[in-house]
């Protein structure tokens, strides 16, 4: 690589225009060179992994559904594509899924790309990498979404590496810049400070999102005044993509795949009662917990509870725990470290703490300066 | 079995300062501890040893302080040990890091790699399946269970292995489901809390191996030695600002009384719940 006297990085065009693609993925270091602004601009369209979960019975093929943050996905790459003349197409990888992968057309997007096919009945890494290489090589997409689910965080970064470019987790904010350029702003740091991440000099721009943090694509019987979306049934075609299928085939074999009892998601909760540091005993908890059943909600905690152990990791809220969106949010002795904060959004927020200073009240809509051992026993009288 | 693991160094608390002027964050006189996923996958190595036999090594990629991680590491029983540390690795994101940590790996002989789920400061989980990609090797991410090694022969597998292939049995925790499967060494896999409780350091142990040596591999070291693969200049992606985090503008702050408090509570809690 070198620099122009503006000091502008110029990067290295491929001496053949023969095979281009198959030549950024191989490139031996950890970035791609080569990526002139042709070669650049050969990658449009936003491309969305829906991630289908089947029903875990064997018998039941074709039974499942898709993981809900598919939609935020959705509805988020639609946006960035109207803003930027791109197309949102979807890719969605299974075993029997092509009838669910249809019902996508319900959503704003262009196309649906689908491979049906039984090895990808279960998730292994390297087999869904190997199918989601091959729609990558043909479809050339600018951008690349997926949730940040164990799945898209096992799978992206696999993809990630193949193409030699930028993966960003767990964004909070996403657009797009007239140019192209996909401005990914997520917590870093340990969430303590908000960081805007760029991929300008590779393609595809790929970034992982939380569910619960974009809102949800409306579901339509098409777009007025724009062309309905279209169904493609695939088949593998990139010689790179079968080539690593075929290894992986043969590294993973799957014995069983076993549903875990739904344990109530705090995700979905309409109200939640999050406690923190300010609680002072383990037993104190059921006093919190009977103010969440009073308001028909749910117990949850900041990061210090889940490390004593008073709280289930399954209730941690923030960004190394579960990403909520509830109607209302009531924070007792939390004292609102970005980390924590990160994981809320929307609906009303209130705040109960005794530190007059805390950061949770610059977050907070009603910040109640107080003990939350007066405050709540008190509130629990009268409501 | 050879085993590598992949351990980081992080900051001992999430409380780390921001600095509102500057926007940088204020690190002097934060703690640093190893990352406590990674205690688990050492664990995990170190059991799996105990149980086939093998060696256990600790590969860490940081400033020369992180040096700490890995005599850690040695107190909890690891063979060998390896700092990755040149200035050309600073500033390096996933796909970077992912390299250079490849780069070591194909230096080294090994049978499997076992990482933490994720590290608690970067919070991406992107580096182990990086890692297991750059190897051209297999990965199970999520791993809360090593049901056995080269277990018995696979029948309901969706697909056959090759006979007689060494491999590992493992439960991933995929959120709504656990799936069970053998996978191939060599491989790479990440792993969760609920894999097992790691050991305390040991006070023997400590004493023994107060002496043992880091090895340091710096870039020079690594197969592919130019630098522009390595650190910032390696990395895909580029921060282009950080900013204190945005909040909502405070609204109303309530003073007063419990009593008074809580009952105006009560009237807005009626009010917004369940509208």
């Amino acid at each position: 690589m070198t620099r122009d006297e503006s000091g502008t990085k110029i990067t290295r065009v491929p001496e053949s225009g023969a095979n281009k693609i198959a030549g950024h993925v191989r490139e031996p270091g950890a970035r791609p060179e080569g990526n002139s602004a042709e070669m650049m601009s050969e990658w449009s369209g936003i491309m969305v992994f829906a991630e289908f979960h089947h029903a875990a019975s064997p018998t039941d093929s074709g039974g499942g559904e898709f993981d809900p943050v598919t939609f935020e996905l959705i509805g988020k790459a639609r946006e960035m594509a109207d803003k930027s003349d791109q197309e949102v197409v979807c890719v969605v990888l299974g075993s029997g899924v092509t009838g669910a992968a249809a019902d996508l057309l319900h959503y704003p997007v262009d196309r649906v790309l689908v491979y049906d096919r039984h090895e990808l009945r279960h998730y292994v890494a390297g087999v869904y990498a190997a199918f989601f290489q091959d729609a990558v090589l043909t479809e050339k997409p600018s951008i690349i979404l997926m949730g940040a689910t164990p799945v898209g965080r096992s799978l992206a970064p696999r993809i990630a590496v193949r193409f030699r470019t930028g993966l960003t987790a767990d964004c909070t904010v996403l657009d797009i810049r007239p140019n192209g350029d996909l401005v990914q702003t997520r917590p870093a740091f340990g969430g303590n400070i908000m960081a805007t991440i760029l991929t300008k000099n590779a393609r595809p721009q790929m970034a992982t999102v939380r569910y619960k943090v974009m809102p949800w694509a409306e579901r339509l019987d098409g777009r007025p005044g724009k062309k309905p979306g279209v169904l493609v049934e695939r088949e593998m075609s990139q010689p790179d993509a079968v080539k690593s299928l075929a290894r992986h085939l043969k590294s993973v074999a799957v014995r069983s795949e076993v549903l875990v009892p739904k344990a109530d998601s705090i995700s979905e909760a309409k109200v939640i009662v999050a406690v923190g540091r300010g609680v002072k005993s383990n037993s104190d908890l059921e006093m919190f917990e009977a103010l969440a059943e009073r308001l028909g909600g749910m117990l949850g905690g900041s990061r210090p509870l889940v490390e004593k152990g008073w709280i289930p990791v399954s209730r941690q809220i923030g960004q190394s725990g579960r990403t909520v969106r509830p109607d209302v949010y009531i924070a007792l002795g939390i004292s609102g470290a970005i980390q924590h904060v990160a994981g809320i959004s929307g609906g009303t927020i209130i705040a109960v703490n005794s530190d007059k200073v805390a950061p949770i009240f610059e977050f907070a809509n009603y910040g109640v300066v107080g003990d939350i051992y007066s405050v709540v026993p008190a509130l629990l009288k009268v409501l | 079995m050879n085993i590598v693991v992949l351990m980081k160094q992080v900051p001992g608390t999430s409380s780390v300062g921001v600095d509102p002027t500057r926007g940088t964050l204020r690190r002097e006189g934060v703690p640093a501890q190893t990352n406590p996923y990674d205690l688990h996958a050492l664990e995990a190595a170190l059991a799996l040893k105990e149980q086939v036999g093998g060696t256990v090594t600790v590969v860490s990629m940081g400033p020369p302080q992180a040096e700490a991680v890995i005599r850690e590491a040695y107190w909890m029983g690891a063979d060998h040990g390896i700092l990755l540390t040149d200035r050309v690795f600073a500033g390096a994101d996933t796909l970077a890091t992912a390299f250079t940590l490849s780069q070591a790996l194909k230096t080294l002989e090994f049978d499997l790699i076992i990482a933490g789920m994720q590290s608690t400061d970067g919070d991406t989980a992107q580096v182990g399946p990086g890692v297991a990609e750059f190897l051209d090797i297999p990965h199970v991410s999520y791993v809360r269970e090593i049901k056995g090694v080269a277990g018995p022969e696979v029948g309901a597998g969706t697909y056959p292995l090759p006979e007689g292939a060494a491999r590992l049995t493992v439960t991933a925790d995929l959120g709504d489901t656990l799936l069970i499967q053998d996978v191939c060494l060599p491989a790479l896999i990440t792993v969760t809390k609920d894999l097992n409780q790691p050991r305390l350091p040991s006070f023997k142990l400590r004493k023994a191996v107060a002496d043992k040596p880091v090895s340091v591999m710096r870039a020079e070291d690594l197969p592919a030695s130019p630098k522009p693969y390595y650190g910032l200049a390696g990395s895909a992606t580029r921060v282009e600002k950080i900013f204190p985090p945005e909040r909502t503008v405070v609204r109303e702050i309530w003073e007063g009384e419990p009593d008074e408090l809580a009952s105006r509570l009560a009237v807005l809690l009626r009010e917004v719940v369940g509208k």
